[in-house]
Formats: structure tokens, C-alpha cells, sequence
């Protein structure tokens, strides 16, 4: 905030009249986002019950005075800290405290604004509630990018962020909201779709991972064999996921009649095999795909001199080839498991479970809060895997690749 | 001993090395020379049997190289390239460690060993071991290729081109501390290069190799007085001849009794040291000392002049 304070000052006290208020240039789209979503869009929505239409109500409305007064003034200041060049540590800690305010007061109107003793009325988010979140999530997001956080700190950022939600969930200020009582009121059968998601997701990831990668290094070490592989890959990866679905009923019924055991292991035309499979079909290409180029980028240099010294080809790979692609693998497997998590929704389709089950049924019902109870733990999920995976990936690469000789 | 007998390597119809037979004594530096395309890369690597020859055999003190794996021969021969091939992603103290750990050598006396190149090297072992090959200059990094190499104790050192990539004041260094490792260890060094000045300064003896054969093969000396066909005069370069008779000879080799004025010039330097000194300073002798300073006689502009002249029964 120095800028505005020194704006405050005098002309004069700087020789040459340098005195200028800087804009920062995404603070002012961050700015504009902000101030549309505070100004012209309401805070929360008040329904008569989950399905019907209800009132939108602005933060004043949707609050008592000294609430929103007091978050209006926060927003307002932090919307300024975002506006001018200033460090980045001040406008992390102004997204920080939008953020948490935004939290609290949207689980504090929910009490407000539902009328006492009505067990019918449901109180969600409203369109500038999102719109703010959005804006100071791009505030902070910038904010870490300019700070250049070593890899440990930003997974502790995330590790922070994880555990203020959990206290938020645990403390009960979200239990008024409409999303919290869609949970509550399924609260077993959420933990099952978790596990059902998790389990698809990350399953078809390592599976992927465990074919992909020694078809990745065949690829690399037979040439001929590249082209028609990465093909046929890429020829699976335009199918759309669910005419994929579609495809695989036939062939996996048929192994579930056919094939003894197979049953007995949870194959069948529908359900999570399908879903399981087609997953594992997306995530080959960038799996095999990242390997292959991966391997192709270690310097040949230090390829020669391996051979050169003794290695033998399994040691070649292993201590030397492998390392030195594991970045560009890594990144492979960022993209599946991201890919996957917001994939792994469709599954519900095919009754394949998953976080997909309360978009569909929420979608069927029009109960756009059932939705959010899908869609939300899906968005963090694979908002995390990203982190944890972008952390992994830096700290494997170090060391730069394709050093040579000047 | 290197006994190359008959070697032959042909990718289809293409002949990169043809009918090659040499013999390579223990503890010498033999320099490969030749333009690029010659097949002087291809016999290097097919003493370590990084390519396998079509036909012929090596032996190496008198063992057949196929008599064990491939892999497990590379790890008795040093193995130094252009552009040093060190691992990105090892520190340079875990790189020279390579083949002393596929060896399974003990942890102690792998950590000797990696203090004692670097020590050898003149890198300091505390400063240099724990980093990144990328966090070196090229010479380091050059250096640090050639300790890995030398790092199992191996009879034979074979290095392509391994200065290509160096300035030539780093280059010249190099070279001077190769040749005193290679009197350290007693290491037989085989080392390719297209660089004619490199192969008169380190060679014992030089190979010429073009289209896949070796034109001659010989000491340097006998390449300046009786070249066998006219690439290898070629490559020696006409107005080079005299300079690199006096190249390859030591001041003491052409001292005679006697005085002479002003600063004196140490035996072991070259003759063509020698004479640009006398021509620099416009004397026509100049003293000659031992390595300790000890007075060994003077060399003459004269002596040097005749020792720089065509020999008699030269070809040309």
C-alpha cells in the first residue's frame, strides 16, 4: 500500500515530481470482477424450499448491518489492495481475508435469512457470491504466483487452506446453507460415492500408469512400433466419453457371461468396470505419449557415455533415461489425474458411482444445490492433485535437462 | 596391449572401417587422427565394443574383447567423449562414483577414490563434489568427465574428441594435464581427434585414418619425415613440417657444449619453443638448464635450423 500512501503525500517531497499511483494491470480486471459481483449481482438466495425459485438478496440484505457494513468495508479494501502495485505478501493476505469473510458470512446468512422454524426454506449461494470468490481466488492465485513459493510451501498453503475448510465443516457456520442439508441428508451414501470416485479416478490412473509406462519405453526403444501405438492412442482419445461407455457394454457383458471369475470380480456391461476401463483408455496417450517424448529429451551425451562406462540397458534406464524424464512424466500423470478426477463424473452415467451420482440426480430433481454437492468436491479434488502434482514436478526438476557442453 | 587384427566394420554396403590391423603398446597415448567420416569414431568404439565389428578381432593384453559381456569389458576400459556426457542429474561426486559403484566397490573406498581425482584434477572435493555438472565451466566439466572415466583404475583410457569442445587456452591446459595422468597411471590412451596440432602434442604414435583405412600409422616424427601418401602430407600441412619436426623434439635432445648470453630455456621444452625464443629476441644460441636449474649447454639458431630441414631420403 505504499503507492496510495505516498499519493497522500505533498508535491514536493519527490524531486522531479516522479509521484504516480501504479495500477497493477490484472489488479484491474480483478478489481472490475470483484466490483461487479459486490455491486451488481446479489449474495445469497432465499427459497422456499429446494426446488423452487427464491428471492436473491444483496449482502446488506442478506446480513445484519454490522456484518455486512463490516464485509462490505473488508471487500472494498481488499479490492484496492488488489488494485495497486504492492506486494504480493499484502495482497495474499487481503485474498486470505476476503476469502475466510466471504466463508463465514455466507454460513452466517443462511441462519439469518432462514426464518425460524422453518425446516422447508433453503438459503444457497448466489451468482455475486461466486463471482467474489472468484476474484479474490485469482487475487491469491496471482498473489503465489509473483511469491515464487518453493515447492513445500505452496502443498502448505494447500495443507492451510484444506484444514480452514474442514474447521469451517466441522465448526457447523455452513450447516444453514442449502449444500450442507443435501449432504446431511445423505451423508453415508456421499462417503461411498467419495470412495467410488477416488477409487475410479486414481485406480484407472495406476493402472494407466503401470501399462503406459513400459509401453512408453518399448515405444521409445522400438521405433517402428511408435507411430502405430501414439495412433491407435490417439484414435481412443477422440472417441466421446460416453459413446466409450456405450462401446464397452457389449464386449464387457460379454466377458462377464464368458469369462469364469470375471463376474465374481464386479465386470459387468455396466457399472464401474466400464467407467474403470474407459478411464484407463484416456489416460494411455498422455501417459505413453509424455514417456516417450521424455525419454527422446535425455541428452544423448549422457546416454553414450552410459553405455560408454558399463551400464547395461536396464541400468541405462533406471538410473539414468528414467530420472532424467521423470518431469515430463510426472506432468502425464498431472494431466490423467485431473483429467480423471472431473472424467470420473460421467461415470454415475453407467451407474458407475462417484461424485457424478448427486450431479445427474440433482439435475433430474432441478435441485441445483444436489448438483453443487457433486460438482463442488470434484473441483477441490482435482484442484489439490494439481498442486500436490505441479509441487512433485518441480521438485523432480531441479536439475535442468539437456545440459551441454558450452 | 591393444592388438586390433583385421578389423572391419560395414553398416549394408557402406564400409566405415576396412581391413584395420595395428598394435597399441601399453602405457603409450596413440592418437587416432582423420576428417570427419574416416571411421577414427567407429575403430574407437569397437575396442570397448560400443559397436560390434562385421569381422576381425580385438585383443586387448592378448584377451579376446568378446570373451565377456560387453557391458562388463566397458567397465574395465575408461570411457571420456565431446561434450563430457556427465549426468544432469547427479552431482559430480556420484558421477566420477559410477562405475567404481556398478562394481560394487566398497563406500569407503569409493569416497577415496572420487577425493583423489578431484584432488588430481585440482578441483577441491569439498566445493566440487556435492555439485551439479551444470553448475561447472566447460573445463570442469571436461575434467570431471575424464576423473569418471579413470575412476575403476582401468589399463586402457579410450576418449572421442574429448577436448572438441573447449577454448584453446582451457584446451592447451587439458592437454598438459592429461599427459601427466597418463605418467601418473601409467594408462594406455587412445584418443581420437581431427585436431593435427593435439595429435603431434600428446601422441607417442598417430594413426591416420581416411575412407575407412589407416593411410599410416607410425611416431609423429616418422609422419613429418617420410609421410606414405600424400592425405597424410596433406594433413601435416607443407609449411607446418619443419615447425612440428621441432615440436615433437625436447631442447636437451639438440643442446651442445657450450656458453650463451641471457635467460635460459628449461630442456623439457620443445624445440620449436626454442627457436622462437632465439628469434624473439634475436640471439643465435641461447643456454639450456635442467629441470632443477642445473646448466646443460646451449642450443644454437644453426642446430636448430638444420634439425627443422628436410631429412635426406625423405620422399618428398
Amino acid at each position: 500500500m505504499t503507492e496510495v500512501f505516498q499519493a497522500g503525500l505533498p508535491f514536493g517531497l519527490f524531486p522531479g515530481g516522479g509521484l504516480k499511483i501504479r495500477f497493477d494491470k490484472l489488479g484491474i480486471v480483478i478489481a472490475i470482477i470483484a466490483a461487479s459481483g459486490l455491486v451488481f449481482s446479489t449474495f445469497a438466495v432465499l427459497k422456499p424450499n429446494r426446488i423452487l425459485q427464491g428471492q436473491a438478496k444483496t449482502i446488506l440484505e442478506a446480513l445484519p448491518a454490522w456484518a455486512g457494513y463490516g464485509l462490505l468495508i473488508l471487500l472494498i479494501a481488499a479490492i484496492a489492495a488488489a488494485l495497486f502495485r504492492t506486494s504480493p505478501w499484502i495482497k495474499l493476505i487481503a485474498a486470505a481475508a476476503s476469502l475466510t469473510a466471504l466463508a463465514l458470512a455466507i454460513g452466517y446468512a443462511a441462519g439469518f435469512l432462514t426464518p425460524a422454524g422453518n425446516t422447508y426454506a433453503r438459503v444457497s449461494p448466489a451468482s455475486g457470491f461466486w463471482i467474489l470468490i472468484f476474484a479474490f481466488a485469482l487475487l491469491a492465485a496471482d498473489a503465489l504466483t509473483r511469491l515464487q513459493p518453493p515447492p513445500w510451501m505452496r502443498v502448505l498453503f494447500l495443507c492451510i487452506t484444506a484444514i480452514g475448510i474442514a474447521a469451517l465443516l466441522f465448526s457447523g457456520s455452513w450447516n444453514g446453507l442449502s449444500i450442507m442439508k443435501e449432504y446431511a441428508g445423505r451423508a453415508d451414501v456421499f462417503w461411498t460415492e467419495a470412495g467410488k470416485h477416488v477409487t475410479l479416478a486414481l485406480g484407472s490412473l495406476f493402472a494407466a500408469a503401470l501399462v503406459g509406462l513400459p509401453l512408453g519405453i518399448l515405444c521409445h526403444r522400438v521405433s517402428s512400433l511408435r507411430a502405430g501405438v501414439l495412433n491407435t492412442l490417439n484414435l481412443v482419445q477422440t472417441i466421446p466419453s460416453i459413446a466409450l461407455f456405450g462401446i464397452l457394454i457389449g464386449p464387457l457383458a460379454w466377458v462377464a457371461l464368458n469369462v469364469p471369475g470375471a463376474a465374481a470380480l464386479g465386470i459387468r456391461g455396466i457399472g464401474m468396470a466400464p467407467a474403470f476401463v474407459a478411464l484407463f483408455l484416456y489416460s494411455l496417450l498422455p501417459i505413453v505419449a509424455n514417456t516417450v517424448v521424455g525419454l527422446a529429451g535425455v541428452p544423448r551425451e549422457a546416454n553414450d557415455a552410459a553405455r560408454g562406462i558399463g551400464m547395461t540397458d536396464r541400468q541405462r534406464l533406471f538410473q539414468v533415461e528414467f530420472p532424467l524424464a521423470l518431469p515430463v512424466i510426472l506432468t502425464a500423470i498431472r494431466i490423467v489425474l485431473v483429467q480423471n478426477i472431473g472424467m470420473a463424473t460421467i461415470a454415475a452415467l453407467i451407474g458407475g458411482g462417484g461424485f457424478g451420482v448427486f450431479v445427474f440426480q440433482g439435475i433430474g430433481q432441478t435441485a441445483m444445490d444436489l448438483v453443487l454437492l457433486g460438482a463442488v468436491p470434484t473441483v477441490a479434488l482435482a484442484f489439490a492433485a494439481a498442486v500436490v502434482l505441479d509441487a512433485l514436478i518441480e521438485m523432480n526438476s531441479r536439475v535442468p535437462n539437456g545440459v551441454s557442453a558450452a | 596391449m591393444i592388438e586390433i587384427d583385421a578389423i572391419t566394420k560395414r553398416y549394408d554396403d557402406n564400409t566405415v572401417v576396412d581391413n584395420v590391423s595395428m598394435v597399441i603398446e601399453p602405457r603409450t597415448v596413440t592418437v587416432i587422427v582423420g576428417t570427419s567420416g574416416s571411421g577414427k569414431t567407429t575403430l574407437l568404439r569397437m575396442i570397448n565394443r560400443l559397436v560390434e565389428p562385421t569381422s576381425g578381432v580385438i585383443k586387448l593384453d592378448g584377451e579376446d574383447n568378446r570373451a565377456i559381456p560387453g557391458h562388463e569389458l566397458r567397465r574395465r576400459i575408461g570411457y571420456a567423449i565431446q561434450g563430457h556426457g556427465l549426468f544432469p542429474h547427479r552431482t559430480v561426486a556420484q558421477n566420477i562414483a559410477t562405475v567404481p559403484t556398478l562394481l560394487g566397490w566398497e563406500k569407503s573406498r569409493i569416497d577415496a577414490k572420487v577425493d583423489e581425482l578431484l584432488t588430481l584434477f585440482q578441483l577441491d572435493p569439498k566445493t566440487f563434489g556435492p555439485r551439479y555438472p551444470h553448475e561447472l565451466s566447460g573445463g570442469q566439466q571436461q575434467r570431471v568427465g575424464v576423473a569418471r572415466a579413470l575412476a575403476a583404475e582401468p589399463n586402457v583410457l579410450l576418449m572421442d574428441e574429448p577436448y572438441g569442445a573447449l577454448d584453446p587456452i582451457i584446451r592447451a591446459k587439458a592437454q598438459e594435464d592429461l599427459l601427466a595422468i597418463q605418467k601418473h597411471f601409467g594408462t594406455t590412451i587412445v584418443l581420437v581427434t581431427h585436431d593435427m596440432n593435439e595429435a603431434f602434442h600428446l601422441a607417442d604414435k598417430i594413426a591416420v585414418m581416411d575412407k575407412g583405412r589407416v593411410l599410416q600409422y607410425g611416431p609423429p616424427e616418422e609422419l613429418v619425415r617420410a609421410p606414405e601418401t600424400p592425405f597424410v602430407e596433406t594433413l601435416i600441412g607443407d609449411t607446418e613440417r619443419p615447425f612440428r619436426l621441432l615440436a615433437i623434439a625436447k631442447a636437451g635432445a639438440a643442446a651442445e657444449p657450450g656458453e650463451a648470453e641471457g635467460e635460459p630455456i628449461r630442456e623439457d621444452k620443445t624445440q620449436q619453443e626454442a627457436l622462437a625464443d632465439l628469434l624473439w629476441t634475436g640471439r643465435s644460441a641461447l643456454p639450456v638448464v635442467s629441470a632443477s636449474g642445473a646448466p646443460m649447454g646451449r642450443v644454437t639458431l644453426d642446430a636448430l635450423l638444420k634439425r627443422a630441414t628436410r631429412p635426406s631420403g625423405s620422399a618428398r
